[in-house]
């Protein structure tokens, strides 16, 4: 047939623009493009002379004016002077707090509850399978507002607290859990040189110094064991280097903790963990886990048990097995989905409004859309927000995959 | 199958959209029905009760303007709006007139583009706190957790007041008046903070509202009323008029019980004009001659609708204050009919 | 050998097999084999029994110490005088908010129910292939009759759009000797034009069989989640296929607007779109439309749901091996025909436990309708129920509700998905 319709002889005829195959991908493509085209053309024509009827415009220059209205919770210096941009960066960063926390927390308890499910013991394996199918089954929504329903109801509000025979009182005398959040001694640096950034600076830079420490010793261990068969016993010399400059620093700088005290009508002093934040993050997390565990399972379940035994049958010891042949075929499994795990769950983050966590749709989505009655910009915005942070993660994801996909041969 | 059902249904639509596209009046002649925008929820102001019905004092102007144009008080179709959503659905033509207790502000004026009509309610922003905290003025908030209500006034007035006052404080943002309820009656928050009267009818629907003070000051200017899209400003002097035959009506002693009696005997001019036995002022908006008796005759008049909904004898409790007509002190005050 | 029977300390007869020993046998076995094979399992048995025990215990008591006819909490609890039990109260006296949110007119209840109940037949013969064939008809016929029960009105609008298409499907089967693309055409118009015409019909008919017209802002409840999901589900299927089939398409700008359309929807959450249907989508249609806020959410959420499942059955179209389409090639069937009689079949096969998760998903994202102040069973909860003076405060009767309800339908579903691929399951195993 190819060769009967490639005969030059052919002339072209209008008609073959429907009925030949090879024009016929031509009609429906610019078919295609005039509707795409003729479509958008009426949205925009329509939002012109909505416009235009109730005089407004489209303008990005409200992004500069004063915000006017206070976040509770803030990454940066930030005031109701501060304009909306500085409100969205704000907002920003609070999406991108849960967002991190988030994942951290549903990666431990999905792979704790992951691995758990394939034990056997029966009643943990059964408890994690009704943890999977309870979680999974049920809106985050859901979950969220359950979680946000604890601590408006049951944990007992900073007024409990008060007065000589209190309802409640402080963990401790350090933590004091409360409706409202939770509070934690916050550690500072008391010498002055090391107050604020420059003493975390110096933290961080020994924990990255014990790290490579640790590491040249291990190098070096390795080393002797290669060359005289025996590994020199090192783990205290790996936790010297770990700890040991880090109790120093500690000590000179002054290490202190601001310990959260009630004064007036709150709290003060120390970390503050907002109920909404807490909420948020911890339903999200077990909300997520419970698909991280599933996968984590399929992941496990996908290595042949042909490996491990193939393995075994080498010599390898059981730890090594499983980090030298069953976790690096189960990951191939695990991360891809994992990773749209974490995508759907920093953009589930976005129902922050629905406690009234300060996210970007909380600022730029809520109050600021609200205000300057922007809506077309902010939601505009927002959009671009979430699909820049989507297209990101997944333009990552494909590098790994390409990395880690099978070489056939 | 069903994916037509969506097609028909927006031809059906479209269908009915195209037929009419005129100024707003004859947009509800034509539909028969007059679409309101309200809040979602608060006793006293607009909430549906137990039959689905809505009621309160943002409800009975709507229905006023609907029975004026319409003839029917209850040719209203009742749309709740969010703080986030009422601006965009007046603009986009989803509702004629938004009567959802909304602050008269320069920006919303001018900016947004809206056209307030007058003001049915001269509120405030106030504070209430549970009586047990032993708070008793707003200046000893400093440090508190304060409940607001997002995209109103409020949340700006609240930031600059405590600016202004050298405090700090915690806002925990809430989307409507339900949702900060259970925050504050538990705790989460110390103070709720809305407009005066706003803060009267959500402590009305408390179990024991004598647990809860509302403190005294008053932080901010809230004048409420309804408000139209910008531009058609035929369809404005009619929710402005009807508005204003309300209050008007109660000045000079018209209520729906002498309606229909005191057209005949009284000699007063004005009132004459207003039940439209005299004049043409009804005529001059587009409408019948009796459209001033008919909105009355709905809920009574501006004193009457007050009292049902929101006075001294409601579970409300709210006193008329700046609200009392210009001549017995209060801000009230019509421009005549002439 | 012969004096061996004579041997005093042989035993000459078989002895009777002994039980194994009790710690290898039955209930005590299972128990060392599945909770005690090794302390560490041991430790984990007994912490897994401490957490059921103090769960069940606080939810026992609770669950039936409740309390189910008060009016109001105070009322209950004072009925309750400290003991422990749930206020199920708020459920039976706040059912039909629940249920069909505040503002469906009581006396039409009925119809939902009808409706609720159709709906489940209508959906048996697609769900379970043994049934007859013939209950199909009334699966075609169920969204029409489903409408005018829900929204009421005159049945001349369903019967005029049903007709429509009856007369675009037979316009379709006429023209597609010629061309599947030009039957499609031919079908749509036709359809279009009878359904235009039928709007006049209908005009001057306007009573017949008229049931009271209720508004779509006063459906609520869990109802609402219900028709969203299951509406939103059926109309994204077919634009899913669409979707998938075109980015798998040759033809580039087609195949660029889905992969853009998909990647687009994909990448931004739920809420966003729900914002653009309520503040935003107003801005785009001609001044003086206005169609309602539950027709602008099904529109936004069926694109949604549709771009998920258009990656799903791609998936599926990419697991199919090549030779499947060079085998639909090579019988010379068109574009159409393959893709109807050879690919999608298959690929469709494979997606479906995909698309039930897909499904699942979105009906769980039907509750965030609740933040743009719709009712829906958590917008009810949240609102109307939790704000009312006498239910202030009654948390966990509210939610756990809402969770059942939920678990219940989701957790069907996906049990449904994983009978229905051991039933699919041709290869053998």
């Amino acid at each position: 047939m190819a060769t009967m319709s490639d005969a030059p002889s052919e002339s072209f005829r209008l008609s073959m623009l429907l009925n030949d195959k090879r024009y016929r991908a031509y009609t429906f493509q610019f078919i295609a493009l005039l509707l795409l085209i003729g479509f958008f053309s009426y949205l925009g024509v329509n939002l012109v002379r909505n416009l235009q009827a109730a005089g407004l415009n489209i303008s990005f220059g409200f992004l500069g004016d004063p915000a006017g209205y206070d976040i509770n919770q803030r990454l940066i210096e930030y005031s109701k002077d501060s304009t909306h941009w500085r409100a969205s960066v704000v907002g920003v960063l609070n999406t991108l707090l849960v967002a991190v926390v988030g994942c951290f927390f549903a990666t431990i308890i999905g792979v704790v509850v992951g691995v758990l499910r394939l034990s056997n013991n029966w009643i943990v394996s059964r408890l994690m399978s009704v943890y999977v199918e309870i979680f999974r089954n049920v809106p985050v929504l859901i979950w969220i507002l359950i979680i946000m329903a604890i601590f408006i109801a049951v944990l007992p509000q900073p007024r409990d607290f008060r007065g000589a025979n209190a309802e409640a009182s402080m963990f401790l005398d350090l933590f004091a859990f409360t409706g409202r959040g939770f509070y934690m001694p916050k550690p500072y640096f008391a010498a002055e040189w090391a107050a604020g950034a420059t003493g975390w600076l110096i933290v961080i830079a020994l924990l990255i110094l014990g790290f490579i420490g640790s590491r040249m010793i291990a190098g070096n261990a390795t080393k002797i064991q290669e060359a005289t068969g025996n590994r020199p016993t090192t783990w205290y010399w790996t936790l010297g280097i770990w700890f040991g400059p880090l109790i120093i620093a500690f000590f000179v700088m002054g290490l202190s903790w601001d310990v959260p005290a009630l004064k007036g009508f709150n709290f003060q002093g120390g970390i503050y963990a907002r109920n909404s934040f807490i909420a948020l993050t911890f339903a999200l997390s077990i909300y997520t886990a419970a698909f991280i565990a599933e996968n984590v399972r399929a992941g496990i379940l996908s290595v042949s048990k042909g490996q491990s035994e193939a393995a075994a049958s080498l010599g390898l010891r059981p730890n090594r097995i499983m980090n030298l042949v069953i976790l690096p075929q189960a990951l191939r499994v695990i991360i891809p989905p994992l990773i749209s795990h974490f995508l759907n769950l920093t953009k589930n983050s976005s129902l922050a409004i629905a406690v009234g966590y300060m996210d970007l749709t909380g600022t730029l989505g809520g109050i600021t859309l609200n205000q300057t009655g922007r809506a077309i910009e902010s939601v505009l915005l927002l959009m671009a927000f979430y699909l820049t942070i989507s297209l990101s993660i997944s333009a990552i994801m494909n590098v790994y995959n390409k990395s880690i996909s099978l070489k056939e041969r | 199958m069903k994916k037509s059902v969506l097609l028909g249904t927006l031809t059906v639509a479209g269908l009915a959209a195209g037929a009419a596209a005129a100024g707003t009046l004859d947009d509800v002649k034509a539909r028969g029905v007059l679409n309101c925008g309200v809040t979602t929820g608060l006793v006293g102001f607009a909430a549906p009760d137990a039959n689905g019905e809505w009621q309160g004092f943002d409800v009975a102007v709507c229905r006023a303007v609907a029975a004026a144009v319409l003839g029917d008080g209850n040719a209203v179709e009742f749309v709740p709006t969010t703080g986030k959503t009422r601006f965009t659905a007046l603009a986009s033509g989803e509702i004629d007139m938004l009567a959802r207790n909304t602050t008269w502000t320069f920006s919303r004026d001018v900016d947004l583009k809206f056209e307030f009509t007058g003001v049915n309610y001269y509120d405030g922003q106030g504070f209430m706190v549970p009586a047990d905290l032993g708070v008793s003025s707003a200046l000893e908030l400093d440090g508190a957790t304060v409940c607001i209500q997002t995209g109103t006034t409020t949340e700006l007035n609240l930031a600059d007041y405590f600016a202004a006052n050298g405090m700090s404080y915690e806002p925990v943002p809430i989307e409507t008046n339900a949702e900060a309820q259970p925050l504050y009656l538990e705790g989460a928050c110390d103070v709720y903070t809305t407009d005066r009267s706003g803060l009267l009818a959500t402590r009305a629907a408390f179990e024991n509202p004598g647990d809860h003070v509302v403190l005294p000051e008053i932080v901010s200017k809230e004048p409420l009323g309804p408000l139209v899209r910008h531009g058609d400003n035929d369809w404005g002097d009619i929710v402005r008029w009807t508005l204003n035959a309300l209050i008007t009506a109660e000045e000079v002693g018209v209520t729906s019980e002498n309606l229909d009696t005191i057209a005949g005997e009284t000699k007063n001019a004005e009132i004459k004009r207003l039940l439209g036995t005299e004049g043409t002022l009804g005529e001059m908006l587009g409408l019948d001659a009796e459209w001033a008796k008919r909105a009355i005759a709905v809920g009574g008049n501006y004193g009457e609708i007050f009292d049902a909904n929101i006075g001294p004898d409601t579970a409300i409790g709210a006193e008329r204050g700046y609200n009392a007509q210009w001549v017995d002190g209060g801000l009230l005050y019509s421009p005549p009919f002439r | 050998m012969s004096n061996s029977d004579n041997i005093v300390f042989v035993r000459t007869e078989m002895l009777p097999e002994l039980p194994p020993p009790a710690t290898e046998t039955g209930v005590i076995k299972w128990l060392r084999e599945n909770l005690f094979s090794s302390v560490t399992n041991s430790i984990l048995t007994l912490i897994s029994l401490y957490i059921i025990y103090q769960l069940l215990s606080g939810f026992l008591p609770w669950l039936f110490g409740g309390v189910w006819t008060t009016s109001s909490l105070k009322e209950c609890r004072e009925v309750l005088d400290g003991a422990t039990g749930g206020c199920f109260s708020v459920l039976t006296e706040r059912w039909n908010q629940l249920l069909f949110g505040f503002k469906y007119p009581p006396d039409q209840y009925w119809r939902i129910a009808l409706a609720f109940v159709l709906l489940l037949i209508a959906i048996a013969p697609v769900l379970f292939q043994k049934l007859p064939r013939k209950l199909m008809y009334f699966t075609g016929l169920f969204p029409f009759i489903g409408f005018w029960l829900i929204w009421g009105g005159t049945l001349m609008t369903p019967i005029v759009i049903l007709v429509g298409i009856i007369a675009g499907y037979i316009a379709f089967t006429r023209l597609e000797h010629n061309s599947f693309a030009m039957g499609a055409a031919g079908g749509i118009l036709t359809a279009a034009v009878i359904i235009w015409l039928g709007g006049f019909v209908t005009g001057s008919m306007s009573g017949f069989l008229a049931l009271e017209q209720v508004p779509s802002r006063d459906l609520g409840g869990f109802m609402l989640n219900l028709i969203l999901g299951v509406v939103c589900v059926s109309l994204s299927l077919p634009i899913g296929i669409a979707l998938a089939l075109g980015r798998q398409s040759d033809m580039l700008i087609i195949k660029w607007i889905c992969v853009v359309f998909i990647e687009f929807i994909r990448g931004v959450p739920l809420i966003t779109l729900l914002f653009v249907a309520n503040v935003v989508l107003a801005y785009f249609l001609p001044p003086g439309t206005n169609f309602d806020l539950i027709l602008r959410v099904i529109i936004m959420i069926t694109m949604f749901s549709s771009a998920y499942i258009a990656e799903v059955i791609r998936g599926g179209l990419a697991a199919l091996p090549k030779g499947q389409y060079e085998a639909a090639d090579s019988l010379g069937l068109d574009y159409a025909q393959s893709m109807q009689l050879i690919i999608l079949p298959q690929a469709l096969k494979i997606s479906i436990p995909g698309i039930v998760n897909v499904a699942v998903g979105l009906f769980k994202d039907t509750t965030l309708v609740s933040v743009i102040s719709m009712f829906d069973l958590v917008g009810m909860i949240r609102g109307p129920i939790l704000a009312s003076t006498e239910w202030n405060g009654v948390y966990w009767e509210l939610w756990g509700f809402a969770v059942l309800l939920f678990f219940v339908v989701c957790y069907s579903i996906s049990k449904y998905s994983q009978w229905l691929e051991q039933q699919l399951r041709t290869d053998h195993r």
